[in-house]
């Protein structure tokens, strides 16, 4: 990847269109991603939140009738523009999903996964790895004494902490979280929310999330999407308290979406 | 009908409980300066005693407004609507309280026959209802032209403060005996000052209720 740059924007996406075949999922998109910030992405079912966030590792392309145009550039490079080595860009751009999915494989190997496909080897440089991605996710004290232990055998909250340190192992810059709490309990649900506001001094994290309290604790900015078009971005502080756009208000509000 | 249907009818309850109590201490601000014009003794007492019913209605509000918050977690318009209802009710209180230290004047001053007319002082207590109804009215109505209009009044009534109270303390001299009730009224003067200032501080509230914008209307 090329250097970062100086700016304070990790991704600058401009007149983003997205194709499904015929349907036109994302509307000229222009949406600046600030470095070390958590954004928020919020929106009714279907608005194109979780497409947008798949387009920023380029996950979107295993979709087969996938088409682009515009710009996503990231740390200066537009990933679209040019043939992108997929696995060099998801280094730097880590995904969470809405449930913890391990691999079937030991909690050791599970963190060990991307730093092996990127190269890495050595146990000592491996073991330095995993123990700082399991303590930047506060799950080490949890696990440290059954690392070889499965997965799987985790609580649902443990395995999503997992599934992050798995994602961080490879140090990413950006960190995508699809709903990544909607499939925990409260208390789980508190502990990956601290976990962000951590992490965001590190990342730049980019979350959709249908819970609007969620949005409005751990983001900096928040942007509403509906039926394809971003709508509004802004300040969370600014959607949440006095939002521009009556549709943002409306779905803020529970009155439509 | 609205996902929120019931949110709603809750924050229009919310509203018509406000507005049920700023009537109740418009009444009892009325009942005051009566009860002080025809220096009657029965009246004051009754506008003290109804301040419980008053502060009652504001603890209702007030419990309301946090269940709300509580099981709603309102944003945007919602939670400007809820925060303005509980900071409106605290100025509506405040006015009930300063009906309430108005009866406690007549009181102090008794049956003492005034020394002079009592003219300006209504006139003045005049003003600063109408300050009052059209806040309120604003707050009913979300009416930022009718905050504003509200609020360019507090001058007015500033003005008349000061040229009332330095016309009263001009009395003592000449009229020693009566330095107690040229005191309290003094006083009075003073409350319906504050009562303008509540006023605005209402019309303030609707502004921010509206626009998400907090203003001071007094400069």
């Amino acid at each position: 990847m090329s250097a970062p740059t100086l700016t304070r924007q990790v991704f600058d996406i401009r007149d983003l269109n997205l194709w499904y075949g015929d349907h036109h999922a994302l509307k000229n998109i222009n949406f600046p991603i600030n470095k070390k910030e958590v954004t928020a992405i919020i929106g009714p079912s279907g608005c194109g939140k979780s497409t947008f966030i798949k387009t920023l590792n380029l996950m979107i392309n295993m979709v087969p009738s996938v088409k682009m145009t515009g710009e996503i550039n990231f740390n200066g490079q537009n990933i679209l523009g040019e043939k992108m080595d997929l696995v060099e860009l998801r280094k730097h751009v880590g995904m969470v999903f809405q449930k913890g999915n391990p691999f079937p494989q030991s909690i050791y190997d599970n963190v060990a996964y991307g730093p092996r496909v990127h190269g890495i080897k050595k146990k000592k440089h491996l073991d330095e790895l995993v123990i700082k991605s399991l303590m930047d996710v506060a799950l080490w004290e949890e696990v440290k004494d059954r690392l070889t232990a499965p997965a799987l055998g985790l609580s649902g909250g443990q395995q999503q902490r997992l599934c992050i340190a798995r994602a961080l192992a490879t140090k990413p810059d950006v960190l995508l979280m699809d709903e990544p709490t909607s499939a925990l309990d409260p208390i789980s649900t508190l502990k990956i929310e601290e976990l962000i506001l951590e992490l965001k001094e590190k990342y730049t994290i980019v979350i959709v999330t249908h819970n609007m309290q969620q949005a409005s604790r751990v983001s900096n900015k928040t942007a509403f999407f509906l039926m394809g078009e971003l709508i509004e971005l802004d300040s969370t502080s600014t959607i949440f308290s006095n939002p521009n756009d009556s549709r943002t208000e409306g779905y803020i509000t529970g009155r439509f979406g | 009908m609205s996902a929120r249907a019931n949110f709603d009818n809750n924050l229009k309850e919310l509203k018509e409980m406000l507005l049920e109590m700023a009537h109740k201490s418009e009444q009892a601000m009325k009942e005051s300066m009566v009860a002080l014009l025809n220096q009657d003794m029965d009246k004051a007492k009754k506008v003290i005693d109804g301040d419980n019913e008053i502060d009652d209605m504001e603890d209702a509000i007030n419990n309301k407004a946090l269940l709300l918050i509580a099981r709603e977690s309102p944003v945007a318009t919602d939670l400007r609507k809820i925060s303005v209802a509980l900071k409106v009710s605290s100025e509506v209180e405040r006015l009930a309280d300063i009906a309430v230290n108005i009866a406690k004047s007549t009181l102090q001053i008794g049956n003492e026959e005034y020394f002079k007319d009592i003219i300006d002082i209504p006139k003045m207590m005049g003003m600063a209802l109408e300050m009052v109804s059209e806040s309120i009215t604003a707050y009913y109505s979300e009416d930022i032209e009718i905050a504003k209009k509200c609020a360019e009044k507090d001058d007015a009534v500033d003005n008349m403060f000061g040229d009332l109270i330095q016309e009263l303390l001009s009395y003592i001299p000449k009229n020693p005996n009566a330095t107690n009730q040229i005191i309290q009224l003094s006083f009075v003067c003073r409350f319906i000052e504050r009562i303008a200032d509540h006023s605005t501080n209402i019309a303030e509230n609707v502004v921010y209720l509206v626009t998400g914008k907090r203003i001071n209307l007094n400069e």
